[in-house]
């Protein structure tokens, strides 16, 4: 990395870096909020419809006008965005076609129509036709003062629109039934969403292009989602994301002009959200692995420490030392999980390696009591309160005995009043 | 000649989309295939930079592979990190895409692709693009014989095993509880989607190999509930469209695939109404009997 390049970037005397920084800026900060609300309602594929079915509208709209002003291609792009919406919605209501089938159908043939009107116009010799193929492939790095102008103000209706419907757009999204039922127009403010949809995404493709305008609006809101559960810590989180990657693709393709600034901002965004799909607090793909590996491990331990105690209690001697054959008997672990269970347990202190032999310390002999004792209460207790059939009692136990807490087990006693034996008349023990 | 050359492939797409497209929207996949479609870009690219005589069929190979990839992406972000599927395909298609859009700009000087190729294709240049054997006979245009290798292909795969794609399709469970594979069928199809996309992108590009896997199935299933007359009705509706659009694009002076998917969207259209007007009137006699049989 070069630092000139750095500096004269990030001071943004250039008029040009200064377009592209602000329009990347902007679209992605508008497109992931939008993004997120409709990541929410479970139609996350919308924006990759819309953005494949502009073309048809912006071409049509260069025919009529002959001119390729931003303004007047949006308008012709927002209505046939608007109208692939509302033929995917009408297709799904009134025939058998599912939503997915429809909406690829919805998107493949406004492209192909899309397609075949831009080549009529590209063999028609019209030189003012030159460069509406950037709707296809976007042109971050070429945007102009004009460009700008009508992201900034469609970015800024987006902004307004979400501030004001915030309320109603979070019920639609989570609680369409709930929304319904206190009044709240539904399908206006639905209309109202894909409206704002619509329209980030046409402004969104004149940077990005057709195919990575669905990874601007979704990425960012399957990113933030994995960091938290509320709705503005998300947009907020989302936005970020976004901004952030326009910045950095914008600065990739100034430091590197072959680069293309709206493929790298894809790239940093999906590089962003596949760290948080694996690293994220709670609920990231390692985190959960090594929940569920922690508690496999705990119940290994406490199923060892139990087969200890066992064999001490047939043998009325609880500090002798036990071969693994031994063990097995009691009961079955897979060779792997024994050995490596064994070894966690003498290093955390609760048994005792002697040759290939393992003894109980005190605290081991006690940790192992207390599960065989919580197994055996209840067992008690569902034989004697919910009448279930002492053999039907032990596959419950076994599961129940590693999560019960102190509290419960102190309930349990008093409620059971302290008893000496479960059903299949074992010792209970106490300390 | 040429116009022959160009509807035969044409329909050769419109016939392999038609058959693995039955499969794909009755498994309520058809955005699978889409994703494909594009994740497959990468693959092209690297196959175009390792570029050899025998491109072709590493490009089929290679493009199995990044499909089987692209699938497993979009089951494990679903599965493992609970992300919604329309999101996890996002995603994951998305960025696949960039990362070939990425390559072929910094690879545009070494190889013959660029990113309009990807998307819409060229159908007028097949018959100018033939085979030529080591012996200077021609064989044929290439993306005619490729495309008839890949129907043989699917043909080979789907015919002997027609009943484990209609058990995994209709009854997954059952399919498991039988002993028949589902993740299995379920990646060999989407190696064949693969494969197909990769065939077809120079000759109709892969947003439009969508509209051919997509249209003539739905179309075909407005009118049937039978998955054997469907896939025979879907190839109908698929050569009918090729044909028609060649005549289109011929007309106005435009793409030819962008022509062949605007007519298959309007064949669709037509049998959405006629459908809609079948159902209506099937509906009516029913009520009139029901009203007969009251009085």
């Amino acid at each position: 990395m070069n630092l000139e390049t750095f500096i004269e970037f990030f001071s943004l005397q250039n008029p040009n870096v200064r377009y592209v920084v602000l329009g990347s800026v902007l679209l992605s900060i508008s497109s992931a909020i939008v993004g997120c609300f409709t990541f929410l309602k479970k139609k996350a594929l919308l924006g990759d419809v819309v953005s494949h079915a502009v073309l048809p509208g912006i071409c049509i709209s260069f025919m009529v006008s002959g001119t390729k002003d931003p303004f007047i291609l949006i308008i012709g792009a927002f209505l046939s965005g608007w109208l692939s919406i509302i033929v995917l919605d009408y297709i799904v209501a009134n025939s058998k076609i599912k939503e997915d089938t429809a909406t690829g159908l919805s998107l493949s043939v406004f492209f192909g129509i899309g397609i075949l009107l831009l080549t009529v116009i590209q063999h028609s010799g019209n030189a003012a036709q030159t460069g509406l193929d950037s709707f296809l492939f976007g042109k971050a790095a070429a945007l102009v003062g004009k460009d700008l102008l009508a992201f900034s103000i469609i970015a800024t209706v987006i902004l307004i629109v979400v501030f004001f419907f915030y309320k109603e757009f979070k019920l639609v999204c989570f609680d369409q039934e709930y929304a319904k039922s206190i009044g709240l127009p539904v399908k206006k403010i639905e209309l109202l969403l894909t409206s704002i949809t619509v329209l980030a995404v046409v402004t969104g493709i004149q940077a990005v292009g057709v195919v990575l305008m669905a990874a601007m609006l979704i990425t960012p809101a399957a990113a933030g989602k994995f960091w938290t559960n509320r709705l503005s810590i998300m947009l907020l989180l989302a936005s970020v994301f976004g901004a952030f990657s326009g910045i950095a693709g914008a600065y990739i393709s100034y430091a590197a002009p072959s680069m293309p600034t709206g493929p790298w901002i894809v790239m940093i965004l999906s590089f962003i959200a596949i760290l948080s799909f694996f690293f994220a607090p709670e609920k990231g793909i390692l985190i959960k692995l090594f929940k569920q590996r922690k508690i496999r491990n705990q119940l290994l331990e406490e199923n060892l420490l139990k087969s200890f105690y066992k064999i001490g209690e047939m043998n009325e001697d609880f500090t002798a030392s036990r071969s693994n054959e031994e063990l097995i008997e009691i009961r079955r672990f897979s060779s792997a999980q024994f050995k490596a269970g064994l070894s966690r347990l003498s290093s955390q202190g609760f048994i005792k390696k002697e040759n290939s032999t393992w003894s109980l310390t005190q605290e081991g002999f006690q940790k192992g009591m207390r599960v065989v004792k919580l197994h055996r209460l209840w067992e008690l207790y569902l034989t004697k309160y919910l009448r279930i059939a002492p053999d039907h009692v032990h596959e419950d136990a076994d599961t129940i005995e590693h999560v019960i807490t102190p509290e419960i087990e102190e309930r349990l006693e008093k409620l059971l009043e302290y008893p000496e034996a479960d059903p299949h008349s074992s010792n209970i023990p106490y300390q | 000649m040429d116009s022959l050359i160009i509807i035969a492939t044409g329909s050769l797409v419109a016939v392999c989309g038609s058959i693995l497209g039955c499969f794909l929207i009755l498994r309520k996949m058809a955005m699978v295939s889409d994703a494909i479609s594009h994740a497959v870009l990468p693959g092209i690219v690297i196959a175009f930079m390792l570029g050899s005589d025998l491109d072709s069929a590493w490009m089929l190979v290679g493009a199995g592979l990044v499909g089987v990839l692209t699938t497993f992406l979009i089951e494990f972000f679903h599965q493992h990190g609970k992300l919604q599927t329309d999101a996890s395909i996002g995603v994951t298609f998305t960025w696949l895409f960039a990362i070939g859009v990425i390559l072929v700009t910094y690879y545009a000087g070494d190889a013959h692709i660029d990113q309009d190729c990807v998307l819409y294709g060229e159908i007028a240049y097949v018959p100018i693009d033939p085979i030529i054997l080591s012996n200077g006979q021609v064989l044929g245009p290439k993306a005619l014989i490729v495309l008839g290798g890949v129907l043989v292909i699917i043909l080979v795969c789907i015919i002997p095993f027609y009943k484990e794609f209609f058990l995994t399709t209709f009854d997954p469970s059952f399919a498991i509880a039988t002993g028949v594979s589902a993740s299995l069928w379920h990646y060999v199809l989407m190696s064949l989607v693969s494969i197909t996309t990769v065939a077809s992108f120079e000759s109709v590009g892969a947003i439009l190999v969508v509209a051919f896997l997509i249209v003539p199935p739905a179309t075909a299933y407005l009118l049937t509930n039978r998955l054997h007359y469907m896939i025979l009705l879907s190839c109908g509706f698929g050569i009918l469209s090729a044909i028609l659009g060649y005549y289109l694009a011929y007309a106005i002076d435009g793409s030819i695939a962008g022509a062949m998917a605007t007519i298959a969207g309007l064949v669709f259209g037509v049998v959405f109404i006629i459908a809609k007007y079948l159902e209506k009137s099937r509906r009516i006699a029913e009520m009139e009997e029901l009203s007969l049989a009251s009085k």
